[in-house]
């Protein structure tokens, strides 16, 4: 177990010393690309190559100089606010409409084709229709990550739905459950694991929509500060800003495996 | 007690084939359970006992005929024909103890927390489960998995109890164990039982009757034997019985002799 967890923590190590290799060679062909220690100073603070003394942007993430200008931490809360008012309503909306096609043939015939056409509609061709629409940073933000990441909500709902096995249905059956206790005690168990998985995948894209969208809609949010460093020229930083992004999704998805381990009845330790 | 308890007239089974003419599964069944009787109904594989069981219980609907528990016309499923599921179909993410006070507290509602739970408790201590009811179905054996099956379908008290297959998935040393639960049981709270098999020794030591089946397609009911042994019943003893003996060789030459079916 110790030489597993020896080499669990050793591999990637090695991985992450030859990724820093590339880069480091990246940076001497590409002109004015940030080298490794040149972004280590951007974001922990020293003395940049140039010899001057820099305040990294991760040394005070938390600091407010005004309105506009705020430190690394708020950009992500503002990011993660709107992922998360999208992402809860893509659930609200998306895990009952999952369940309706997961019971009813018909509705899954009248509503599949679309849901087909409209799932791999890139969040970028949404997003002028949406700010047209509402002529507002935060709503387009938040309906962009609506409407890209409640598929995978109402397509595993349902999926979970119909893998509810007959012979649970026919117990409901002889004991005369009406529609809503079958839902509430037999359907809405069996699809929880599944659900939540389509939570997962959801979250995910979340997370990678609002990026894009803080790119062209601007204002505040991690998306937005990564595209305004660029335009500052302050190419360190856009590397900071995609490894930060990169680890607060990473964080995302392992927070959401836990809570979906916790429902999932086949991972308490019984089945 | 009226004779005719629970009465099957004219049962005719068609399963439409697109194109072609009807499949017919069961016709002309004709059959009249008393109450408490324990009825055993055996025949080949897809000579459509199932079917009949599923009929019975409402979970499918006859072509023809009609079905009546004392005089009432049987409607749907419902609570008075608890079924015992070849594959127990208990609900995996709750405990023993649940998946039988789900089907009580749905059934009767009107018990009390107190009733509830002695209920519950009673029919948990009548498969000799208690040690188990706060497990999931999924850490108990197939065994008990069934017993609880049978404890949850007795739990609402049924008016006939159906079985199908109950210990078709099961070893032969436990599905013993699990028949005399079932004798033990049936000694206590008398019901009428209906019990679909395909094991000739099972039939003969658990029923009042055997029904046996001809073969499908147009399967109905070829003979019906009586079988005249007192109970408490033991297995041991009833080897050199001649009744038992009886019985198993009239099944026996129907199954092989009569109504033989090759291999598939």
């Amino acid at each position: 177990m110790n030489k597993e967890l020896l080499k669990k923590i050793f591999l990637p190590f090695i991985v992450l010393v030859l990724v820093i290799q590339v880069w480091t060679g990246i940076a001497s062909i590409v002109e004015d690309f940030p080298t490794p220690s040149d972004t280590y100073v951007a974001a922990f603070g020293g003395i940049n190559a140039d010899g001057d003394e820099i305040i990294g942007v991760l040394e005070d993430p938390f600091y407010i100089e005004n309105q506009d200008v705020k430190g690394l931490f708020w950009q992500i809360m503002e990011s993660l606010k709107r992922v998360f008012a999208g992402f809860s309503l893509a659930i609200l909306v998306g895990v009952p409409f999952g369940l309706m096609l997961g019971m009813s043939k018909s509705a899954q015939y009248a509503f599949d084709p679309f849901i087909q056409i409209f799932k791999p509609i890139s969040p970028l061709a949404w997003l002028p229709l949406l700010l047209f629409i509402f002529q507002d940073i935060n709503m387009t933000a938040i309906s962009t990550i609506f409407i890209t990441s409640i598929w995978p909500i109402i397509i595993n709902t349902a999926l979970g739905v119909k893998s509810v096995s007959e012979d649970y249905m026919n117990v409901a059956k002889v004991l005369r459950f009406t529609a809503f206790e079958k839902i509430v005690q037999i359907i809405l168990p069996v699809s929880v694991p599944y659900i939540f998985t389509g939570m997962r995948l959801s979250l995910g894209i979340a997370w990678l929509v609002i990026v894009a969208a803080e790119m062209l809609t601007g204002g505040i949010g991690i998306g937005f500060w990564i595209w305004d460093e660029y335009n500052n020229l302050n190419y360190h930083n856009i590397i900071i800003g995609i490894i930060v992004v990169g680890l607060v999704g990473y964080l995302l998805d392992l927070i959401m495996g836990k809570i979906s381990d916790y429902f999932d009845y086949t991972k308490k330790g019984r089945a | 007690m009226s004779e005719k308890f629970l009465s099957l007239e004219n049962i005719e089974k068609r399963f439409p084939i697109p194109g072609k003419d009807d499949y017919v599964a069961v016709t002309d069944v004709n059959l009249e359970i008393k109450e408490n009787e324990i009825i055993s109904i055996i025949g080949h594989s897809g000579c459509g006992k199932s079917t009949l069981l599923n009929m019975i219980s409402g979970l499918d609907a006859q072509t023809s005929g009609s079905i009546k528990l004392q005089e009432n016309e049987i409607q749907g499923p419902g609570p008075d024909r608890a079924v015992v599921f070849q594959n127990h179909s208990l609900l995996p993410w709750l405990s023993v103890y649940e998946n039988i006070e789900m089907a009580v507290k749905k059934v009767m509602p009107e018990l009390d927390a107190a009733e509830l739970r002695q209920r519950v408790e009673t029919y948990i201590s009548m498969v000799n489960l208690d040690h188990a009811k706060d497990k999931a179905p999924g850490e108990i054996s197939g065994g008990m998995k069934q017993r609880v099956g049978i404890a949850r379908a007795l739990s609402i008290t049924p008016k006939v109890l159906l079985m199908d297959e109950p210990f078709g998935a099961l070893d032969s040393l436990t599905r013993a164990n699990l028949q005399e639960h079932l004798m033990r049981i049936q000694q206590k709270v008398k019901n009428t039982v209906i019990i679909i098999t395909h094991d000739i020794d099972e039939a003969v030591l658990l029923s009042d009757r055997v029904i046996m089946m001809t073969n499908g397609p147009d399967a109905t009911i070829g003979e019906i034997l009586e079988v005249n042994l007192d109970r408490p019943r033991n297995r041991v003893e009833l080897q050199h019985d001649p009744e038992y003996i009886r019985c198993r060789e009239a099944i026996l030459s129907f199954l092989y002799e009569k109504f033989a079916k090759d291999d598939e």
